[in-house]
């Protein structure tokens, strides 16, 4: 059978960033994303879930074509962007719009809303005239919630509450019609009684408009609520590397990778039956080692309770072992 | 159980910002118990920072101000002590471990030097004395004291330099310590062990703690007891059972369903409708009432007073009045 492409499709991306060791040292290279393949089919979801450091925001930014791979290319539609013409690559970046973390900074803050949703409705000849215009501005503030839409039209960010700015942020990433929001940790800064709000916006939006995700975050929580309710795939990271792949789901609740469940173990539950009788973790050491040099073999052996001989020699390939739930760990994959 | 170690009283503390009078505090009543870990949770506005810097004094001068109530303290009043009383608490018998905390450090001296400069300010010069206390402390926090206090604070990772602050908070033995979202911007797992270290060296140290935080779900596995702010006022206080099992007021209730678990049903997590009330206008009556899908009349004009559930279960709702 032959299948569409993908939407968007990394393949064997890498991104190495170059540090210089001390005033005179020689060149080093951060190793932020270190071999990446993933895929986001039309309007589905993809979740890139980390720690700090783990390259999740560095993926992001190459797939939206802000950073230029070192290795490997990002596909749109089955074409790579460096090998596109100039009409094609400005059609890819209008269908790739994000949504940062920090709704503080996103916003203008000497302009108001309707300024602030205009700029790319007439940027892309979305809006025609000054009545086009209003009518679509009011338009999105009604798709994302923020009603009546004329007492948000003057409005200032410093005059919005948290929430409603991501809600702003979120209607000027739709304004253009994309086909894929890069969501990069979107309710991180947003109080905790509105953030399922603001997920359950970004997935009423799927609905309505198709649009594809790719949801990045630090928060387990947070990644399942999205991914399971969307029917989206869970990409855990680890120093550069995809770890384990799968369903929503199946990776919560039957981790194949030793990280992905010792993670599990550690987020705290609203349950002090569960958290007081929780086994202790076993973890060999707390620190993340630093990606300028990373453990040979499988990145984790220098943490990981249950490494041996192999771990510390060779890189285990990401497998898939059930139906669609990939692992790197050559705990699974030994015969 | 125990005595209370602070009695905060009809606290009322208020900002003047451009807008109006900011009701950052209104009426807050409050015991901490002498060797509990008692939980403050909150989203942001809530007030429960503004609480901690009011019991230490260290609300930010001329913009902040305490216009009521008071905190009670080994017979003294913090509301109204004067400077020179207040230098005797600060840090030798309460500390306070702020927000933010791992730019708090100086990037100029070695982890060591801060451990001397706390002591000084408060008297101490005896650096032996100084050193075996740090070393001891940075050891039950699972730190290798000889490396560390010669590190310079750029050499730590997040983790590390938040224990410092932890340990650096301790160098008196003071006997309440209030912690502002010690673990927020940690990694997961370095939170995990962070919460274990300060339960081990709660009870090791018999130390009164406060743990402010707008992730109640972090005080389940460690708190004694919880205390719940919304919009400057208290919401609900109960152990940590009643709290996450049994709570009792409409807000507590909607909190916790708010958080999206690994284990729970994913179509019983909903988020509160509305946001959080502007404290300069707050709505009259409950300030939860906008936003709670039981709201009765009564609600909208007339304030909840506090009432006692059952022993130490106090919940502020007309329904449960």
């Amino acid at each position: 059978m032959q299948q569409a492409s993908p939407l968007i499709e990394a393949r064997g991306v890498k991104v190495y960033f170059p540090v210089r060791k001390g005033l005179f040292g020689s060149i080093a290279y951060v190793r932020a994303v270190d071999g990446v393949s993933v895929a986001i089919p039309r309007g589905g979801i993809l979740t890139l879930l980390g720690e700090s450091g783990c390259g999740k925001t560095t993926l992001g930014k190459t797939i939206a074509g802000l950073i230029k791979p070192t290795a490997g290319e990002i596909l749109y539609k089955g074409k790579p962007i460096n090998r596109m013409r100039k009409k094609e690559y400005m059609v890819y970046r209008r269908s790739v719009q994000i949504v940062h973390q920090d709704p503080y900074a996103a916003l203008n803050p000497t302009k108001t809303v309707f300024q602030t949703l205009s700029f790319p409705l007439k940027r892309w000849k979305i809006a025609r005239s000054r009545r086009e215009l209003r009518e679509k501005v009011i338009e999105l503030l009604e798709t994302v919630g923020l009603t009546p839409p004329e007492d948000f039209l003057n409005k200032y960010p410093h005059q919005l509450s948290g929430g409603q700015r991501q809600r702003v942020v979120i209607a000027r990433a739709i304004s253009v019609n994309p086909e894929l929001i890069v969501a990069d940790e979107p309710i991180t800064m947003i109080d905790v009684s509105l953030r399922l709000g603001i997920l359950d916006l970004l997935l009423g939006l799927r609905e309505k408009l198709g649009t594809a995700y790719l949801f990045i975050t630090h928060d387990f929580g947070a990644a399942r609520y999205f991914t399971a309710k969307g029917g989206g795939v869970i990409a855990v990271m680890y120093l550069g590397k995809v770890v384990e792949m799968g369903p929503a789901e199946a990776v919560i609740h039957d981790p194949l990778h030793p990280y992905t469940d010792i993670l599990i173990q550690a987020v705290p539950e609203p349950d002090p039956d569960k958290m007081r009788n929780a086994k202790p973790i076993k973890l060999r050491s707390l620190d993340i080692p630093s990606p300028l040099n990373p453990p040979k073999g499988c990145k984790f052996h220098t943490r990981c309770p249950y490494a041996w001989e192999r771990c510390e020699k060779e890189e285990p390939p990401l497998v898939e072992l059930k139906p669609g739930h990939s692992v790197a760990c050559w705990l699974k994959l030994r015969r | 159980m125990s005595e209370p170690i602070i009695s905060i009283r009809g606290l009322r503390v208020v900002y003047h910002a451009l807008r109006g009078v900011v009701k950052a505090v209104d009426n807050v009543s409050l015991d901490v118990m002498k060797g509990e870990l008692i939980g403050v949770v909150g989203e942001s506005g809530s007030g429960k920072t503004t609480l901690a810097m009011a019991i230490l004094r260290l609300l930010p001068p001329k913009v902040a101000r305490i216009v009521g109530g008071h905190i009670l303290f080994d017979g003294l009043d913090l509301a109204t002590a004067r400077e020179e009383e207040l230098r005797k608490v600060r840090w030798s018998r309460i500390s306070y471990v702020p927000q933010a905390a791992l730019n708090a450090l100086n990037p100029t001296l070695k982890i060591i030097d801060h451990f001397m400069e706390t002591a000084k300010s408060h008297g101490i010069r005896d650096r032996k004395w100084v050193v075996e206390r740090a070393s001891e402390l940075l050891e039950t926090l699972r730190l290798e004291p000889e490396r560390v206090l010669n590190s310079y604070p750029h050499e730590l990772s997040g983790g590390m330099k938040q224990r410092v602050l932890i340990a650096l908070s301790m160098l008196l033995n003071p006997e309440v310590i209030i912690l502002d979202e010690p673990t927020t911007a940690l990694d997961v797992l370095t939170q995990y062990f962070i919460l274990n270290l300060l339960r081990a060296i709660k009870e090791k140290y018999n130390m009164t703690m406060m743990f402010i935080t707008h992730d109640i779900a972090v005080i389940a596995g460690i708190g004694d007891r919880v205390a719940v702010f919304y919009a400057g006022k208290v919401m609900e206080i109960g152990d940590v059972y009643t709290i996450f099992k049994r709570p009792a007021h409409p807000y507590t209730r909607a909190l916790i369903k708010s958080i999206p678990t690994l284990t729970g049903n994913i179509e019983e997590m909903k988020p509160i409708p509305g946001t959080p009330p502007d404290l300069i206008n707050p709505p009259p009556g409950c300030r939860f009432h906008p936003r709670c899908p039981y709201a009765m009349e009564k609600c909208k004009r007339v304030e909840p007073p506090m009432v006692e559930l059952k022993p130490g279960h106090l919940a502020a709702c007309w329904l449960l009045a």
